[in-house]
C-alpha cells in the first residue's frame, strides 16, 4: 500500500512530475525555520497567498509585461505557468531553477519573490472566458492620462522582486528564457524602492491596516471561486517631470502634497503617520489644500482603501530627445476590487490633484494576481 | 561533466524525507534485512525537462531532456535504458572532450546513480538523448521519459518542453559504447 502511493506520488500527476516536488516541501520547511537567527532571507514561494504582495517591499523590482502568442490555446498558458513555477519554487529558495545556465547565481535569494498575474487577454480562450473576474477591464479613461501604447496592458505579468539586482537580473532571464516562442515581452519595468520618491516625497504612508487584508487585499472568491486568494493589480507608470518641479519652491511642493518634505507628517501633524486634518483652517484658509494631492487622494468611503507599492524609475532618456531625465514611479496598487476600491480615488486625482502639473501617467494595466500554489501557480483557473 | 553527489541530510527535501520515511514504514516488517526494493523504488527523480525541438527534419529530429536522479538506497543504481513517447529512440549520453572540441556519445555500461547520493542529468553533461522525433516539440509541451535500471524495473516522468539554445555538442554516432 505504501509502495503504490509512493509510486502514483513520483510518477502519477503531471502536477507532480512536472513540478520539482522538492521543492514545495521546502517552501514550507522555510516557515518553520524562519525564526532562527541566521535564518536564509527566504519568502515562501507555495502557501494561500504570493509573497511579493503584503511582503515588506524588496528594494529593486522588475514587473515584465507579456502577451501570449497563441492566446486562445489555454493549455499552453496552464504549461507556462507550470514551468514558472518549477523555477520560482527553486531560486525564491536559492537553488538554481529546472534549465538555469548560471546555476551560480541563485545562492543569494535577498527575499525573491516572483508573482504572477494575468490580464484580460489571457482569458481569450473559449475554456477560460467565463472565468475572468468580472473587474479584470480596462480602467475608465481619465482626463490627466497621456497613455503610451507600448506602456499598455498585456496579458500576462510577472513581478519579480528582491534585494539583490544581479539575483533580480538572474531570476528575469529564467522567467523569459525557457518560454520565449510562447510568449513576446512587451515591456519590463524596472523599479527601486526607497521610503521616498524622486520628488523627494515620503511616499507609501497611506496603507490599509494589516489586520484588513483578508477584507480589503485578498479575493475571497465570491465572484470567481478559482481567484479565493488571489488579489487584482493596478500598475501605474507615472512620469515625473523633474524640470517642472525644480521651479516650485519648498513650500509650494508641501502645499501641493498636504504633508511636509521633512519626514512627510500632514501639514496639521507632526508625524508622518499623524491623521491629516482636513478642516483645520488657519485665517480662515485650510491648512491641508483642498487641491492638495493627500485631501484628493483621502478615501471617502471605507471601500476606498487599496495596498500601495510604490518604486520609483530613472532610466536614460531617450538619445538624442534634449530631456535632461527620465523618471518617475511605477505605481502598484493591490485590491479585492479595483473598481470599488481603486477607481474612485483615482477619479478623482484626475478631476484634480495639485501634483497633476508635475505628474503625467504613461502607462495603465489591470491584472488578476493568481491565488498563492500548493502545486503551481493558475492550478485553480484549471481545476 | 554530469554532477553526481551524496545527499546532504539538510538537502533532502521534505518530500525525499516523507518517500524515505513511507520507505521505512513499508521495509520496518522485516528489520535488519537487506534493502530489497527495486531499482526504481529507490530511485527519485525530479527536475525533468525537455529541450524544445520546433523544426524537425524529414528523416526525424534530436532533442535531449534532462533531470535530477537520487538514490537513497545503500546500493548504486544504473540506468541502463530509456524511452520515450515521442522518440524512436532514446539513448544515453555523455558529452566528452577530445581534441579541442566536444563530443556527444553513448555512456558506455549506462548512468550510475551512487548509493545514498545523486545524478544530475544536465546540458553540457550526461542526459537523454531523444532520436527519431517525429512531431515538434514546443516549448510547454509534456513528454514522458521512461528509465530503465539494472534489474529491469522502470520509473516513467513528465517533462515540459522549455526554449533553450544549450546541448549542441557535435553528436558522434559511429561511437557505440557498450550497451548493457
Amino acid at each position: 500500500m505504501t509502495r503504490v502511493s509512493r509510486r502514483t506520488l513520483l510518477t502519477g500527476g503531471i502536477g507532480l512530475a512536472g513540478i520539482g516536488v522538492g521543492a514545495a516541501a521546502v517552501g514550507v520547511g522555510h516557515e518553520v525555520s524562519a525564526s532562527t537567527t541566521d535564518a536564509p532571507s527566504t519568502l515562501p514561494f507555495f502557501g494561500e497567498h504570493q509573497s511579493g504582495i503584503t511582503t515588506p517591499m524588496q528594494s529593486h523590482v522588475n514587473f515584465i509585461g507579456l502577451d501570449l502568442v497563441d492566446p486562445a490555446d489555454h493549455r499552453v498558458l496552464q504549461s507556462i505557468l507550470r514551468m514558472w513555477s518549477q523555477d520560482a519554487a527553486n531560486l525564491t529558495q536559492g537553488r538554481p531553477g529546472f534549465s538555469d545556465t548560471e546555476p551560480e547565481l541563485a545562492g543569494d535569494p535577498s527575499r525573491l519573490s516572483i508573482a504572477v498575474g494575468l490580464g484580460p487577454g489571457a482569458f481569450a480562450s473559449p475554456a477560460l472566458a467565463s472565468r475572468r473576474p468580472g473587474w479584470l477591464t480596462p480602467l475608465p479613461d481619465f482626463a490627466i492620462d497621456r497613455l503610451r501604447p507600448e506602456w499598455g496592458q498585456t496579458d500576462l505579468v510577472v513581478a519579480v522582486a528582491c534585494d539583490e539586482p544581479m539575483t533580480l537580473a538572474h531570476t528575469v532571464r529564467l522567467v523569459i528564457a525557457p518560454v520565449r516562442t510562447r510568449t513576446r515581452v512587451r515591456w519590463m519595468q524596472q523599479g527601486f524602492h526607497h521610503g521616498r520618491n524622486l520628488f523627494g516625497q515620503v511616499d507609501g504612508t497611506v496603507q490599509p491596516d494589516a489586520r484588513r487584508y483578508d477584507d480589503l487585499v485578498w479575493n475571497d472568491g465570491r465572484e470567481q471561486p478559482w481567484m479565493a486568494g488571489g488579489t487584482s493589480l493596478v500598475l501605474r507608470r507615472i512620469a515625473m517631470n523633474m524640470d517642472t518641479w525644480e521651479s516650485l519652491d519648498r513650500h509650494g511642493r508641501e502645499l501641493s502634497m498636504g504633508r511636509t518634505l521633512d519626514n512627510g507628517a500632514p501639514l496639521t501633524g507632526s508625524h508622518e503617520t499623524d491623521d491629516p486634518v482636513f478642516t483645520a483652517t488657519s485665517g480662515g484658509i485650510p491648512v491641508i489644500p483642498e487641491s492638495s494631492h493627500i485631501a484628493r487622494a483621502h478615501r471617502r468611503t471605507d471601500r476606498e482603501q487599496f495596498l500601495r507599492r510604490p518604486y520609483s524609475y530613472d532610466v536614460p532618456p531617450s538619445p538624442g530627445s534634449g530631456d535632461t531625465s527620465d523618471s518617475g514611479l511605477i505605481f502598484a496598487a493591490y485590491q479585492r476590487d479595483p473598481v470599488v476600491q481603486y477607481v474612485p480615488v483615482q477619479q478623482r486625482l484626475s478631476d484634480h490633484d495639485a501634483l497633476n502639473e508635475w505628474t503625467t501617467p504613461i502607462g495603465s494595466a489591470v491584472y488578476a494576481m493568481l491565488p498563492g500554489p500548493r502545486e503551481y501557480l493558475g492550478e485553480t483557473l484549471f481545476a | 561533466m554530469a554532477r553526481r553527489h551524496q545527499v546532504r541530510s539538510a538537502g533532502l527535501t521534505a518530500f525525499a524525507a516523507a518517500a524515505l520515511a513511507s520507505a521505512t514504514l513499508f521495509t520496518a516488517c522485516s528489520t535488519d534485512s537487506p534493502d530489497t526494493r527495486s531499482d526504481a523504488d529507490a530511485i527519485t527523480v525530479s527536475q525533468p525537462w525537455v529541450k524544445a525541438l520546433d523544426d524537425v527534419a524529414a528523416d526525424g529530429g534530436m532533442t535531449s531532456a534532462f533531470a535530477v536522479v537520487e538514490n537513497d538506497s545503500d546500493r548504486d543504481v544504473r540506468i541502463v535504458s530509456a524511452s520515450s513517447d515521442v522518440a524512436k529512440t532514446v539513448e544515453l549520453h555523455e558529452v566528452v572532450e577530445s581534441g579541442g572540441t566536444t563530443t556527444m556519445r553513448e555512456v558506455d555500461g549506462g548512468i550510475v546513480v551512487p548509493a545514498k547520493g545523486s545524478a544530475t542529468l544536465d546540458p553540457g553533461g550526461e542526459h537523454f538523448m531523444l532520436m527519431g522525433v517525429t512531431k515538434s516539440i514546443r516549448s510547454g509541451d509534456t513528454v514522458t521519459i521512461t528509465a530503465r535500471f539494472d534489474d529491469g524495473s522502470t520509473e516513467t516522468v513528465e517533462a515540459i518542453a522549455r526554449d533553450f539554445n544549450g546541448n549542441q555538442e557535435n553528436y558522434s554516432p559511429e561511437h557505440t559504447g557498450e550497451r548493457s
